[in-house]
């Protein structure tokens, strides 16, 4: 037999039912378009709200916390090494908020190549001054040119430049939330307390806009040497290093080692926002669910209108099988029906799902909360196509083979008898 | 000594269990010489129909042998049998069972195609004259639904004979027709028959027809009484 001849005979049928096979076809195209648009769409948001975090965030950042002596004096106390020790009460002492000998820490990260990055910070808790009001605050010291590599810094800053804090002494980045209570703009002189009540005037030369408001009120920066002297305190003075490795995956195991190497507290990406990582992936699973589900709607079409012309086609069936065609034979021609069915519905849903994302990612979607996004954010992963394809054959094919295994076993003398 | 034994069925037996136990067919035993110009005629009921369709390897249930050119087939799977029809025999219904989404030529090659022995254009050929030969050829180009009945029987008879068959099968080829076309289908068999020493098996209940084959084969409640 030749092999172009099972196919001949399904496009024949599928001719002499062109609008009802057109109509089929329209169903699996507008879901696998309305299933590349979602996906494309819904993870274009999740990675603009992912790098929200993501990009602002330190895969480990080494601090040190504040928390009790792990080793009390009545555990090494040789009288009672046998016992249960009960201590009540027991609080935090006047512990040293930095982290020891930074500058050697900084090094050794420097020199590891599992490292990308390394930006040290001090965080101080001031309090802005407006008027007679006293607003709590924090400002962040920062190396401008590591904050600008490795996190992005300057898409954040909306007026004036990142750069201002090392070239202008005793400068600040306001957030905007708090620029627009203290009504500062560029080039005003601000008043902050610092947390053991020293009085400084700082040069406000830019504002900083983070997309998330409640941080905006309270976050500002100024370099490293401007806190450090806020804060009165030497230049070796750092209580946050921000790291950001080459691999992101290997964060919770590297921490470890860190907090065990430099003696400090070290906090991995996956374990501070856990729960942003349960939102994307939730986000996730909805899309494909609502996709899939479109999906198998339109293998139900299918289904219909393959059980439908198998009716009709009766006659036909009887004719092949009286003429020589093999049940298998037959049963090929209704699946080579239902898969170019899903083929060319499944292409040119493709092609219409990438015109809808195309579309979408023109329309403009401006924010305050996203200062560096312009249009609605779309994600043109191939992955997204692939997945499409190959699930639009599938359930085409499922939704072809029993009306198929039903005319391959249908018995041309029943048929033919019955006239 | 016996010329070539084209279809031979021994003691062929068939039950019909539904409503209730009933054996259509008895002790059926004959057998078909190459180029005869057999006829089963019998009135309606008698079984013809459900012979031909056992004897067409159609309906495997039944009792007995069948053997066509010298291959039993009672043991043979779907696909064998399958194969055989496409091969061994040609088959013209009473109703013209042509596919409606196929222009002529093509209903008459596509048996051909399944066979594949030929290549298109000996087909195409070879359908051609076919066609001529049955007075037909100035339709090869037609769709299947836009030619009338007794151009149809014709069509499925050149189809029936794309793949060179041992025997042609006709079930009632004549009842749908009217008298003239009836008389050109009938006159087709013939010259077949005698001309290219074809091998036919007609199941008919018009006995005009069947007095004019060579040999008839009569049939009453599921034996055969003659032949």
């Amino acid at each position: 037999m030749k092999a172009t001849l099972i196919p001949q005979i399904s496009f024949g049928l599928m001719n002499a039912r062109f609008r009802q096979t057109l109509i089929a076809a329209i169903g699996v195209t507008f879901s696998i378009a309305m299933f590349v648009t979602l996906l494309s769409f819904m993870n274009g948001l999740n990675g603009l709200l992912d790098d929200l975090i993501l990009n602002r965030s330190p895969h480990i950042r080494l601090f040190k916390d504040i928390r009790p002596a792990g080793n009390q004096p009545i555990y090494n106390t040789e009288k009672y090494k046998n016992d249960y020790h009960m201590v009540s009460s027991i609080k935090p002492g006047d512990s040293r908020k930095e982290i020891y000998d930074s500058g050697a820490i900084l090094q050794a990260l420097k020199a590891d190549d599992r490292v990308l990055g390394v930006a040290p910070k001090v965080a101080a808790q001031v309090f802005y001054n407006i008027g007679p009001i006293e607003m709590t605050g924090v400002v962040n010291g920062i190396d401008v040119n590591e904050e600008k590599r490795l996190f992005f810094f300057n898409n954040y800053v909306t007026a004036g430049e990142a750069d201002a804090l090392q070239n202008v002494a005793n400068s600040i980045i306001l957030g905007k939330g708090a620029a627009d209570k203290m009504l500062a703009k560029i080039g005003d002189i601000i008043q902050v307390t610092s947390g053991n009540g020293e009085q400084f005037s700082l040069k406000v030369v830019g504002l900083f806009q983070s997309g998330l408001a409640e941080i905006d009120k309270v976050q500002s920066y100024a370099s490293i040497r401007t806190t450090q002297k806020l804060l009165g305190k030497p230049n070796n003075y750092l209580t946050d290093i921000q790291i950001k490795l080459k691999d992101i995956n290997s964060a919770p195991i590297v921490a470890k080692e860190y907090a065990a190497l430099f003696n400090c507290d070290a906090e991995d990406i996956q374990t501070a926002n856990a729960q942003f990582e349960t939102g994307s992936s939730v986000r996730t699973l909805i899309s494909y669910a609502v996709g899939i589900t479109l999906l198998i709607v339109s293998g139900f079409g299918i289904y219909n209108i393959l059980n439908m012309m198998i009716y009709e086609k009766m006659d036909t069936i009887a004719i092949l099988k009286a003429t020589g065609f093999s049940g298998t034979d037959v049963k090929r021609i209704f699946i080579v029906i239902a898969l170019s069915i899903g083929f060319f519905g499944g292409m040119a849903g493709l092609l219409v799902g990438y015109t809808l994302s195309a579309i979408i990612d023109r329309i403009p979607f401006v924010t305050a909360a996203l200062p560096t996004i312009d249009t609605y954010p779309i994600d043109y992963n191939a992955k997204y196509y692939i997945i499409a394809t190959i699930f639009s054959l599938v359930t085409t094919y499922l939704a072809g083979f029993f009306p198929a295994r039903k005319a391959s076993k249908t018995d041309p003398v029943i048929i033919i008898r019955g006239k | 000594m016996e010329k070539n034994i084209v279809l031979e069925a021994r003691s062929i037996e068939k039950y019909f269990t539904d409503p209730a136990p009933f054996k259509v067919l008895d002790n059926i035993n004959f057998k078909i010489q190459q180029g005869e110009f057999v006829s089963v005629s019998g009135k309606s009921g008698c079984g013809k129909s459900t012979l031909l369709y056992i004897l067409s390897t159609m309906d495997t249930d039944y009792k007995g042998e069948l053997w066509i050119g010298g291959e039993a087939m009672k043991t043979k799977s779907e696909k064998e049998l399958a194969h055989v029809r496409n091969a061994h025999i040609g088959f013209v219904f009473q109703f013209h069972y042509l596919l409606n989404e196929f222009d002529v030529l093509r209903n008459v090659i596509l048996p051909g195609f399944k066979l594949d022995k030929l290549t298109q254009k000996q087909l195409e050929e070879k359908a051609m004259f076919h066609l001529g030969q049955l007075g037909i050829a100035n339709l090869a180009n037609k769709m299947a639904n836009q030619i009338s009945g007794g151009e149809k029987q014709r069509v499925a008879i050149a189809r029936a004979l794309i793949n060179d068959p041992l025997i042609i099968m006709g079930d009632e080829p004549t009842g749908n027709l009217d008298k003239k076309n009836g008389e050109i289908v009938f006159d087709i068999f013939e010259k077949l028959s005698h001309e290219a020493k074809q091998s036919l098996l007609i199941v008919t209940h018009d006995e005009e027809f069947a007095k004019r084959t060579d040999r008839t084969i009569i049939m009453e409640d599921g034996r055969i009484i003659n032949g």
